[in-house]
């Protein structure tokens, strides 16, 4: 399945749809976007990497197997949520850092949470679609 | 208090992070570990006299959980019970378990149990006991277990912690009533407030579930299956459990509890109806057996019988008499124990007919199993003499018909005691040396020293017994009744009937010991007898439930994944169609000022030519590109009206749809296949009446206009509480942050459950 027309667009499209499920995932407090998004146009991205090339390519990418950022991303959630607790308040208080940043806004625990979303809907759906790849290329 | 209970915790787990060599030579000084604390409570011995020690720590004080504790008499006697027998138990078990491949394991749990022991004894909230209670449970189903590879043993853990773990949940059950009767969890605000608890109509109900979780932890028929079986555990974990803790755990709350449920709904009949009934069967069955643990089992649910009994009676004799009891049993219990655990680590056997003569190279042993078993007789002057006569004297004194015909019992149950500790004690260091006995091994000093120690202790204790009934045994009536009373112990008692009682025990105890042979005989035919026991029943129940399960299994689990939807979605019509039967009438409402536009039209018009395509295709890639085309009209709709969020999410879901189709099309047939009419009419039929609830469903929403409140309120409130302004956003991440917590949770669940599922598949 590898065309040359599709490999070459994926070298571009690669690096450009992280950017821009990073993008979507940073501005989701304030426009369309957030965690969810972000993490399913990241997966996509890199799957359609792999569909051009071969899917290890994507592993040779990464450098890590994508199940590594399920609890990576879980525990960036949970931190977020607990975070409050070391304040005096109860958990999942939003906590903000003063001052604001172009696309972000204002930082706080919203964010973060957000960010671990992201990183568990990457994990989740690489790693249904790497174990359902490899398995055919057992077969 | 709350201190000591963190040690034994944190020491249980730290012991966990050593390797094998260091362990072996730090945990030769383990044993110091509960003689500290057994210093520390002792020297806390004054103050417990003049009243009771308390200590408290907030822990969710909004719902009254505190990790609050008390040292009173009653907890002070089992303190010194776990951390004195625990000091010989950690002693012994130094050279008992060594060269056992988990040794280190086994004292983090053997500290981890004496640690929830503790705390159990010590806790004055309810919820806290609970909690420990369970711990206990939970620790010794680990220390019953400890030779997992052998398959008894962890079915024996599995059996203890099913009966003492469900027991405890129902007793939760019973502290919740309480807590809510009396307004708080704190034993002490209990005690005080029981004319509150007395008056309640939730009382027969609270002493129930209390007897369902004392009788399960303490062996009561008819749930004493369980302590037999436990004694797969390792010697020094038997001795432990028997003497000192865990089946005390019972005894210990019903004491606790006995000065306000005292005389209210049939506590004092069902008690002593029980103990009683446990008593005698554990006494019976203890001489028929012939390994000596198991002798030595029965002989504790008997023990056990009896200070149920003694609780029943509740008058202030008995109360004492249960306190001398627990002692004494506690000490010729754990010396009897650890003998025989002595005996099997050189002899190799603990079978009684394969053992005889041991005296002639074991005398030292001999001499502590002839102390214990002469404490457990009960013959003068050790310690065991004074707690059975005050139990025959509690009942005697209260001259009462009904309670003679239960002395009558008890006496009864004695003689056979007797003879059991005998049986236990002596009988394998008598007679003549079995022929196929192999060369003795040597015995070290390590497992000599605690029995001989309790044997001494036992018979020192006898000899001056003022000093343990003032300081031990008086407490614990004074912390029960909140009086003070007179000593009552004598090493020599007149010639009144209680005395000769006492020794007509003894005589016929003695009687049946000499005349009474020991053989399989009689314990095969007692294990005949026993067909239709609550081990059967419980048995044949689970085998019931597993049978029951199998069949829902491969009812509804049958592996065709169209099957499983179809489950699926018939439930939830189900459940759908009977709330719309019950919760509301279905309102049409046009809704007004709405009209298809041109483009909406076009687009739904793509999305119908698409599910007809999918349902009608002959090849499943055409199918998939139709359904991901359904899915991208559905996109645009989102967009018609106004939601973008929604849009870019079903978008970016319906891309990896396909490419998941794509991934799985090879492994799946080419063409789909339809040559089955009957199930096409059953899934059309599904499909369509789910169809149609969702249209009811959906119509319903724009019906009910009430909803709007809660969008108006996220609208208005999101830049202010969140400082967000796409409301879908701080909806996910804020306002209902826990839900999509949860969800991300589940998609990992979901992910990892993928890849194991496939790996396991591939390793095949």
């Amino acid at each position: 399945m590898t065309t040359l027309i599709l490999k070459t667009a994926a070298t571009y499209l690669m690096p450009l749809l992280l950017l821009f499920s990073v993008f979507i995932l940073l501005r989701g407090h304030y426009l369309p976007g957030g965690g969810f998004i972000g993490g399913l146009i990241a997966s996509i991205a890199l799957v359609v990497y792999g569909y051009a090339n071969r899917i290890d390519r994507i592993k040779q990418f990464l450098r890590f197997h994508p199940g590594i950022l399920i609890p990576v991303g879980a525990s960036l959630s949970t931190l977020a949520a607990v975070l409050p607790l070391f304040f005096n308040q109860p958990v999942m208080t939003g906590l903000w850092l003063s001052g604001s940043y172009p696309i972000i806004g204002s930082i706080g625990t919203a964010l973060l949470f957000d960010i671990g979303v992201y990183f568990v809907v990457v994990g989740a759906t690489l790693t249904i679609i790497f174990s359902i790849a490899e398995e055919n290329v057992k077969i | 208090m709350l201190t000591a209970i963190i040690i034994c915790f944190g020491l249980a787990f730290f012991f966990f992070l050593f390797n094998k060599d260091f362990g072996e030579r730090i945990l030769k000084w383990s044993p110091l570990l509960p003689a500290s604390l057994l210093i520390y409570f002792l020297s806390k011995g004054n103050e417990v006299r003049q009243g009771a020690l308390q200590e408290f720590t907030p822990w969710v004080p909004e719902m009254g959980i505190n990790l609050s504790f008390k040292l009173d008499g009653l907890s002070f006697l089992f303190t010194l019970l776990i951390c004195g027998i625990g000091t010989l138990v950690y002693f012994y078990s130094v050279n008992y378990m060594k060269n056992h491949p988990h040794f280190i394991r086994f004292f983090s749990f053997l500290t981890l149990f004496m640690g929830s022991m503790l705390g159990l004894v010590l806790s004055d909230n309810l919820i806290t006991l609970f909690i420990f209670w369970e711990l206990t449970s939970i620790s010794s189903f680990f220390l019953i277990g400890f030779n997992h590879q052998d398959k008894n043993a962890r079915k024996s853990a599995i059996t203890a912690l099913a009966i003492t773990g469900g027991g405890g949940l129902l007793l939760l059950v019973g502290f919740v009533i309480l807590g809510i009767i009396a307004g708080s969890y704190e034993l002490s605000v209990l005690i005080e407030s029981g004319d509150l608890i007395a008056e309640s109509i939730y009382l027969p109900i609270v002493i129930l579930l209390l007897f369902a979780g004392a009788f399960t932890k303490s062996a009561q028929l008819p749930f004493h299956f369980w302590l037999p079986d436990a004694m797969r555990a390792p010697t020094p974990i038997s001795t432990y459990l028997h003497s000192a803790t865990m089946v005390k755990a019972g005894v210990y709350l019903l004491a606790r509890f006995s000065p306000i449920m005292d005389g209210e709904f049939y506590w004092n009949e069902i008690l002593i109806i029980v103990g009683g009934t446990t008593m005698i069967y554990g006494a019976v069955n203890s001489i028929f057996k012939t390994d000596l643990k198991a002798i030595l089992a029965y002989t504790t649910i008997s023990a056990l019988g009896t200070m149920m009994l003694l609780i029943g009676i509740g008058t202030p004799a008995a109360l004492l008499a249960l306190a001398a009891f627990i002692i004494v049993h506690a000490l010729y219990k754990a010396g009897l124990f650890l003998v025989t655990g002595a005996i099997d680590k050189t002899e190799k056997t603990r079978d009684l007919l394969a053992l005889g003569g041991l005296m002639k190279h074991r005398k030292l042993l001999f001499a502590a199993g002839l102390l214990a078993a002469v404490s457990g007789a009960g013959l003068i002057p050790s310690l065991g003499y004074h707690g059975k006569h005050l139990i025959y004297e509690s009942l005697y004194n209260e001259h009462s018909s009904f309670l003679m015909v239960i002395l009558g019992l008890v006496f009864l149950a004695n003689i056979f005691i007797v003879c059991a500790s005998f049986l236990a004690g002596v009988k394998p260091f008598t007679g003549k040396i079995i022929a196929e006995q192999k060369p003795v091994n040597p015995l070290s000093m390590f497992l000599l020293i605690p029995p001989l120690l309790l044997g001494v202790g036992g018979l020192i204790a006898g000899v001056f017994p003022a000093f343990i009934e003032k300081n031990v045994v008086l407490p614990v009536y004074q912390s029960l009744s909140g009086k003070s009373i007179d000593p009552a112990f004598h090493l020599l008692h007149g010639l009144d009937f209680v005395s000769i009682l006492s020794w007509l025990t003894i005589i016929f105890g003695l009687i049946l010991y000499f005349f009474f042979k020991p053989s399989l005989h009689y314990q095969n035919t007692l294990n005949h007898l026993s067909k239709v026991s609550s081990r059967n029943l419980l048995k044949e129940l689970i085998d019931l439930v597993k049978k029951l399960f199998s069949t829902l299994t491969h009812l509804l689990q049958n592996g065709y994944l169209r099957y499983y939807t179809a489950v699926i979605l018939v439930f939830l019509i189900i459940l759908i169609v009977f709330r719309m039967y019950t919760g509301f009438g279905i309102g049409f409402q046009a809704v007004e000022g709405t009209s298809i536009r041109f483009i909406e039209g076009v687009t739904i018009f793509m999305m119908v030519v698409s599910i007809v395509m999918t349902l009608y295709t002959d090849s499943r890639v055409v199918s998939v590109v139709a359904l991901g085309g359904l899915g991208l009209g559905m996109c645009l709709l989102y967009l018609f009206f106004s939601a973008p969020d929604l849009a870019m999410t079903q978008f970016a879901i319906d891309t990896l749809t396909v490419v998941l189709f794509v991934l799985l099309l090879r492994n799946l047939p080419l063409y789909l296949n339809k040559v089955d009419r009957r199930l096409n009419i059953k899934d059309i039929m599904i499909s369509g009446i789910f169809g149609a609830i969702i249209t009811l469903i959906t119509l319903e929403v724009i019906a009910v206009q009430s909803s709007r409140e809660i969008s108006q309120f996220y609208a208005e409130n999101a830049y202010l509480l969140a400082k967000g302004k796409n409301i879908v956003n701080v909806i996910l991440v804020d306002f209902r942050g826990a839900d999509t917590l949860v969800e991300i949770i589940v998609l990992a669940v979901a992910g990892l459950g993928v890849f194991s599922l496939i790996k396991l598949k591939m390793n095949d």
